[in-house]
């Protein structure tokens, strides 16, 4: 009912479990009851993006999801991009072109662009602001997060040959 | 903001949310994407006594054709729609409406089932219901129903499903071989919801037009089939200036609202150009 319910999910192929009410949004629960804050909130109402994570490999937005939903789920944060302490393609082109300014809606960038270049690794500039409109940039950075995606893509590629991460 | 209390339920039949939906009398609501209804929860719009979770009952989600009909469960997401080989064969209008719905991460999560219930005069699936035509089946405590399009949606965010009904399955005719479809929308950036789109779907013999059929998203409050401009297509065929005819006639049949985005103005002269656009379109594509 509206009592605590219990919670087990894996996050980032880790297993994790907690308690929280049924009220209580997905992203809040990563933030306050899993410690995993790299997921950001922003307007709390399925508009800027901030907060997209993947849900069971698809991308999707997670201050309108309840924790309860993610009750056996499998979930992929910003946190899980990288391995071993080495830059995801994605983190390392945001790097090197300016991807980020002020940072804030860049996990949700992240998390869109990864499910979307894993839909279409050869993207045209116009494709990938189509698959970034889904976020917010109050920076207003978009130039250099559509130049970042492009590269990540062709290294994307390059790494692949028949080995997709 | 965060949503205020409410009960929660995940009922693993469609029966046992039917029983509860009576159990609530009207004071819960269901849970399907949630795209729509979670924000409007987080705003407090919406402060339902119970969710009702439909996720957990996996018979509600699948994809069928069978005699020239595609049948989609109701708890079939967006996102499926769109990259099904099923859907891309039989009746790719549908993929491509399905596209223009929101940003991919929000069709990874959306319905259609539950945009169909919800009714939002910006959707773009009760405009597609009504140009093919289509049905959905509705689930109650005393059996199942069928409702046809033209008797599905009633009024702003309005549906005729009763309280204790759940929509369970949706019903896309595919248009005979030969037919031309077309879907126009127009919105300030992809994405965000339709100012306003035409879809037209056209039972052709050359230049003449045996049947037509087109409906509205964006631009009134609630989608409509413009059955003025259909009867002057279907009395005088597809050419340039029958064509233009139609298309004044449907700025004129639709009632669209001045609001942030758009004069009411604008949103006519959108209904004209883009039911223009999609009849030439429609008038030459397979």
């Amino acid at each position: 009912m509206s009592e605590p319910v219990t919670i087990r999910l894996n996050v980032n192929g880790a297993r994790y479990e907690g308690r929280c009410e049924p009220r209580k949004l997905l992203v809040d629960f990563l933030r306050e009851d899993l410690g995993l804050t790299g997921t950001h909130v922003g307007c709390e109402h399925g508009v800027c993006g901030a907060c997209t994570i993947h849900f069971n490999g698809e991308s999707a937005r997670s201050c309108i999801m309840l924790a309860v939903q993610a009750d056996g789920a499998d979930l992929h944060t910003i946190e899980g991009l990288a391995t071993n302490g080495v830059f995801h393609p994605l983190q390392q082109a945001f790097h090197e072109h300016h991807g980020l300014q002020c940072g804030f809606c860049t996990p949700g960038m992240l998390m869109v662009a990864l499910d979307f270049l894993r839909i279409n690794p050869r993207p045209t500039e116009a494709q990938i602001r189509e698959a970034i409109s889904a976020v917010l940039c109050r920076c207003t950075g978009y130039r250099d997060i559509v130049r970042s995606i492009a590269a990540a893509a062709e290294t994307m590629r390059d790494n692949s040959a028949g080995a997709p991460r | 903001m965060k949503p205020a209390k409410f009960d929660y339920h995940a009922p693993a039949a469609l029966e046992a949310a039917i029983a509860l939906l009576q159990d609530y009398k009207g004071e819960a609501r269901l849970l399907a994407g949630g795209q729509s209804l979670l924000p409007m929860m987080n705003f407090r719009l919406v402060e339902p006594a119970a969710l009702i979770d439909l996720n957990r009952i996996p018979s509600l989600a699948y994809i069928r054709a069978e005699d020239g009909v595609v049948r989609l469960g109701a708890m079939t997401r967006h996102r499926a729609v769109e990259f099904s080989p099923l859907v891309a064969e039989r009746l790719p209008l549908l993929a491509e409406v399905v596209a223009l719905i929101a940003h991919l991460p929000i069709r990874s999560r959306g319905t259609i089932g539950g945009s169909l219930a919800l009714a939002d005069p910006a959707a773009e699936l009760p405009m597609l219901l009504q140009a093919l035509e289509g049905e959905v089946v509705a689930r109650g405590p005393k059996g199942e129903r069928v409702i046809k399009a033209a008797g599905l949606f009633e009024g702003l965010m309005t549906t005729s499903l009763a309280a204790d009904e759940i929509l369970s399955e949706v019903r896309f005719p595919v248009p005979s071989a030969g037919a031309g479809c077309a879907v126009e929308e127009f919105a300030r950036r992809r994405g965000d919801f339709a100012l306003a789109a035409v879809t037209v779907v056209l039972d052709r013999d050359g230049e003449r037009c045996r049947k037509a059929r087109l409906a509205t998203a964006g631009v009134g409050p609630v989608s409509i089939r413009l059955t003025g401009a259909e009867a002057i297509l279907e009395r005088g065929g597809l050419s340039d200036d029958v064509i233009d005819e139609a298309a004044a006639k449907a700025a004129d049949e639709v009632l669209p609202q001045t609001d942030l985005h758009g004069t009411a103005d604008y949103r006519r002269h959108l209904t004209r150009v883009l039911t223009a656009r999609a009849l030439r379109r429609a008038r030459t594509v397979h």
